[in-house]
C-alpha cells in the first residue's frame, strides 16, 4: 500500500501524465458506456450521404449515409479492445521468452533471441499484412497478428532485465537454499524486473491500436466491426472532398494515442524514478 | 597431489573437503579470436573440519568468492572435487542437490543485496523451510520467531520488510536464514565488510555464539585481517587463484613463510601509532597480473622481492613445511623470508 501511495504521489505530480490519464479516462468511458448512450447501429444508413457534421446528425454522414458518431463510438470500443488484448498477448509471450532466455542464457539464450531477431528484422506492418491476409481477417487474427508482431521488443527488454537480476545475490541465496527456478524467475525476480515491462507494455497499447488502423484503412479488418481505421479507409477515396469524414476518426486515432503515450511516460517517471536524473 | 591439510587439532573425518578445485572462465571475444580463459581458481585444496573457522583471505580478484559460489554449487566446476562428508557432491543434482544445500549454507557481503525488497522477513526466513518441507506453516513461523530470536532480532519483525532494517539487522536475518536448515557449515563470504566497524564486532560475535552453541562450520572469506587473526583455526592465503599458504592462526600469528603472505600481512594495520612506526613493512611494486594469463612458474615471482631464475621457469606445489604448507621454492630454508624492513616511522 505504501509504496503505491508513493508510486500516486510521483505520478500525480506530473501534469502532462496526469491529463493524458483524464483523456484515456474519458475515452474509456466512451468506449464502455457510448455504445449503450447513444445507441444506434454504425452500419445502417440512416440518411443522405455526405451530410455535414452538427445538421441532422452530431458528426455528420459518411459516403454510404452511416452516422459517423455511431460509428465512433462503437469503433472506440473495437480499437481500444484490440490494442489492449493485443498488448497483453505480446507481453505475456515476451516476457515468457525474455526470462526464459535472460535466466538460463547460453544455448537456450541463444536459440530464444535468435527466433527473436528473425520476427524483429521483418518489418512488423508488413508481417502484420501477410499474416492477416493469409488467415481471414477477423477480430481473432488481427489481435494475434499484432501480438506477433509487438512481443519481441518485450522478450528483448525482460531478457535483459532478468540478466541483470539472475547473478545478484539475493537470487544466488535462493538458490542456495534449493529454490527451484521456477519460483525464482516467477516470484523472486518477476516482481523486480516488472516496472519498465509495464511501461513498455502500456506504450504498445498505443502502437497496437495504430497497427489496427493501418490494417483497417488497408481493408484487413472485421468487415463486422466498425473501426477507427476502418472509417478512414473508407473515407480516403473522398478525403478532397469531405476532409472531415477522415479527420474525424484520425482525430480520435491521435488523441488516444497521445493520451497513452502521456501516461506510459507518466509511469516510466514514477516507477523508474532513477532513469530520470 | 597431495593429501589435503588438516589442522592438528582436528581429529574426526572433516565435515567439507576440497579437492584440486579449478574454476576457468571463457571469455568471447570474438567469433575468431583465439579462445582464452579467466583462471579464477586453480587448483585449490582445503579441509573443514567439525566446528571449525577457516578463514580465507586475499586481495580482491584473487577467487576468494568464487570459491565460495563453487562450493555452493552455484557455479559449475572446472575440475575438481567437493567432499561434504565424504560424499561426492560437486556434479549432484536434483534431490541429492537439495540435500547438499540443506547442510552447506552461505552468507553474502551485501545485505542489502542478499535480501528481495519484496518479501517481508518472516517469509524470507520461512522460505528455506518451506522449499525442504520441513514441519508446518504453524511449526515453520514458530521456528522463524525462534531464528529470528537467536540472532538477536525480536517476533515483530517477522511482517517487517528488508527496506525498514538497518545493515546490521538484514545481515542478522540472511543468518537467521542460513541457519533455518540447520547446516553443518556456512560460507560466510565477507559477511561483514559491507557493515559499519561498531556493527561487525556485533556480527563476529554472533557467529561465533552460533558456532559455539551450534557447532557450525566456518569458510570465512575476508580480506580483514586482524578480524581473521581473532576468529579463524586456520587460515588459508590466496593468490591469482591458488592457496599460497595454509597454517593454524596461531602458526601465522608468530610468523609467516610465503612471500606474499609476509607482504599481506605486514599491510594489516596496527592501531598503536607507536607500534605502527616500528612496523616491518613490504610495500609490493604494480598490480595483481591478469588472472586471464598468470605468470608461468610461481604466479607471485612478477612482484616477490626474493624472486630468483627458478621461481619464473618452474611452478612450485603447495607442500607441507614444518606446521604448515606453503607453496614457495624456498620455504623451509634457514632465514626465509627475510625479515621486512623496517617501515620510515610514517604513521599510517
Amino acid at each position: 500500500m505504501k509504496r503505491f501511495h508513493i508510486f500516486w504521489f510521483r505520478f500525480r505530480r506530473n501534469r502532462a501524465a496526469a491529463g493524458g490519464a483524464v483523456v484515456l479516462a474519458a475515452i474509456l468511458a466512451l468506449a464502455a458506456f457510448g455504445p449503450v448512450l447513444y445507441d444506434v447501429d454504425p452500419f445502417e444508413m440512416v440518411g443522405r450521404p455526405f451530410m455535414l457534421p452538427f445538421d441532422r446528425y452530431p458528426l455528420g454522414t459518411d459516403v454510404a449515409g452511416r452516422d459517423i458518431l455511431a460509428g465512433i463510438v462503437h469503433g472506440a470500443r473495437v480499437s481500444l479492445m484490440i490494442g489492449v488484448l493485443a498488448s497483453v498477448a505480446a507481453t505475456i509471450v515476451g516476457v515468457t521468452f525474455g526470462a526464459v532466455a535472460g535466466y538460463y542464457g547460453g544455448k537456450i539464450d541463444d536459440i530464444l533471441m535468435r527466433t527473436t531477431e528473425f520476427f524483429l528484422c521483418i518489418p512488423s506492418f508488413v508481417l502484420a499484412v501477410v499474416l492477416v491476409a493469409i488467415f481471414q481477417p477477423d477480430v481473432v487474427t488481427v489481435t494475434i497478428a499484432i501480438a506477433v508482431v509487438s512481443w519481441p521488443s518485450v522478450a528483448r527488454l525482460a531478457r535483459g532485465e532478468f540478466i541483470s537480476h539472475r547473478d545478484r545475490e539475493y537470487v544466488l541465496g535462493c538458490r542456495a537454499i534449493g529454490m527451484p527456478d521456477w519460483e525464482i524467475i516467477l516470484l523472486q525476480i518477476m516482481p523486480n524486473a516488472l516496472p519498465p515491462i509495464i511501461v513498455v507494455s502500456s506504450l504498445m497499447v498505443a502502437t497496437a491500436i495504430l497497427t489496427e488502423s493501418g490494417l483497417s484503412f488497408l481493408g484487413l479488418s472485421d468487415p463486422n466491426l466498425v473501426s477507427w481505421g476502418y472509417m478512414i479507409g473508407v473515407a480516403r477515396t473522398v478525403l478532397r472532398s469531405a476532409w472531415w469524414m477522415a479527420a474525424i476518426p484520425g482525430a480520435m486515432i491521435l488523441i488516444t494515442v497521445l493520451a497513452i503515450n502521456l501516461v506510459g511516460e507518466g509511469l516510466n517517471d514514477a516507477l523508474n524514478p532513477k532513469l530520470r536524473k | 597431489m597431495i593429501a589435503p591439510p588438516t589442522a592438528s587439532n582436528v581429529k574426526e573425518p572433516p565435515v567439507l573437503e576440497v579437492l584440486d578445485l579449478v574454476k576457468h572462465y571463457p571469455i568471447k571475444d570474438g567469433l575468431f579470436a583465439p579462445d582464452r580463459v579467466v583462471h579464477a581458481l586453480d587448483g585449490v585444496t582445503l579441509t573443514v573440519g567439525r566446528g571449525e573457522t577457516l578463514a580465507v583471505v586475499g586481495e580482491s580478484g584473487c577467487g576468494k568468492s568464487t570459491l565460495a559460489r563453487c562450493i555452493m554449487r552455484l557455479e559449475i566446476l572446472t575440475s575438481g572435487t567437493l567432499l561434504l562428508h565424504g560424499k561426492d557432491i560437486s556434479h549432484v543434482g536434483g534431490r541429492d542437490l537439495r540435500a547438499m544445500r540443506r547442510r552447506l549454507q552461505i552468507i553474502f557481503q551485501n545485505p542489502y543485496a542478499s535480501l528481495n525488497p519484496r518479501w517481508s522477513i518472516g517469509s524470507l526466513v520461512m522460505d528455506p523451510m518451506r522449499l525442504h518441507k520441513i514441519g508446518d506453516a504453524a511449526g515453520r513461523r514458530a521456528r522463524a520467531v525462534e531464528l529470528l530470536q537467536t540472532v538477536g532480532l525480536g517476533a515483530e519483525f517477522m511482517s517487517r520488510y528488508p527496506h525498514e532494517l538497518s545493515g546490521g539487522q538484514r545481515q542478522r536475518v540472511a543468518i537467521a536464514r542460513a541457519l533455518a536448515m540447520q547446516p553443518d557449515v556456512i560460507i560466510c563470504d565477507e559477511p561483514v565488510s559491507a557493515l559499519d566497524v561498531s556493527i561487525q564486532a556485533q556480527v563476529i560475535n554472533l557467529l561465533k555464539k552460533l558456532q559455539k552453541s551450534l557447532g557450525i562450520a566456518y569458510v570465512f572469506i575476508s580480506h580483514d585481517l586482524s578480524l581473521v587473526k581473532h576468529i579463524s583455526d586456520r587460515v588459508a592465503v590466496m593468490y591469482l587463484g591458488q592457496i599460497v599458504e595454509l597454517a593454524d592462526t596461531s602458526a601465522v600469528r608468530q610468523r609467516v613463510m610465503h612471500p606474499y603472505s609476509q607482504a599481506l600481512f605486514s599491510a594489516a594495520p596496527v592501531a598503536d601509532p607507536r607500534a605502527a612506526a616500528s612496523k616491518r613493512r613490504i610495500i609490493l611494486s604494480g598490480d595483481v597480473p591478469s588472472p586471464v594469463d598468470p605468470p608461468a612458474g610461481c604466479r607471485f615471482h612478477t612482484r616477490c622481492p626474493y624472486a630468483k631464475d627458478i621461481c619464473a621457469s618452474e611452478a612450485p606445489q603447495l607442500r607441507a613445511v614444518e606446521d604448515r604448507f606453503v607453496r614457495c621454492h624456498f620455504a623451509g630454508e634457514p632465514g626465509f623470508p627475510p625479515p621486512a624492513p623496517l617501515s620510515e616511522g610514517k604513521y599510517t
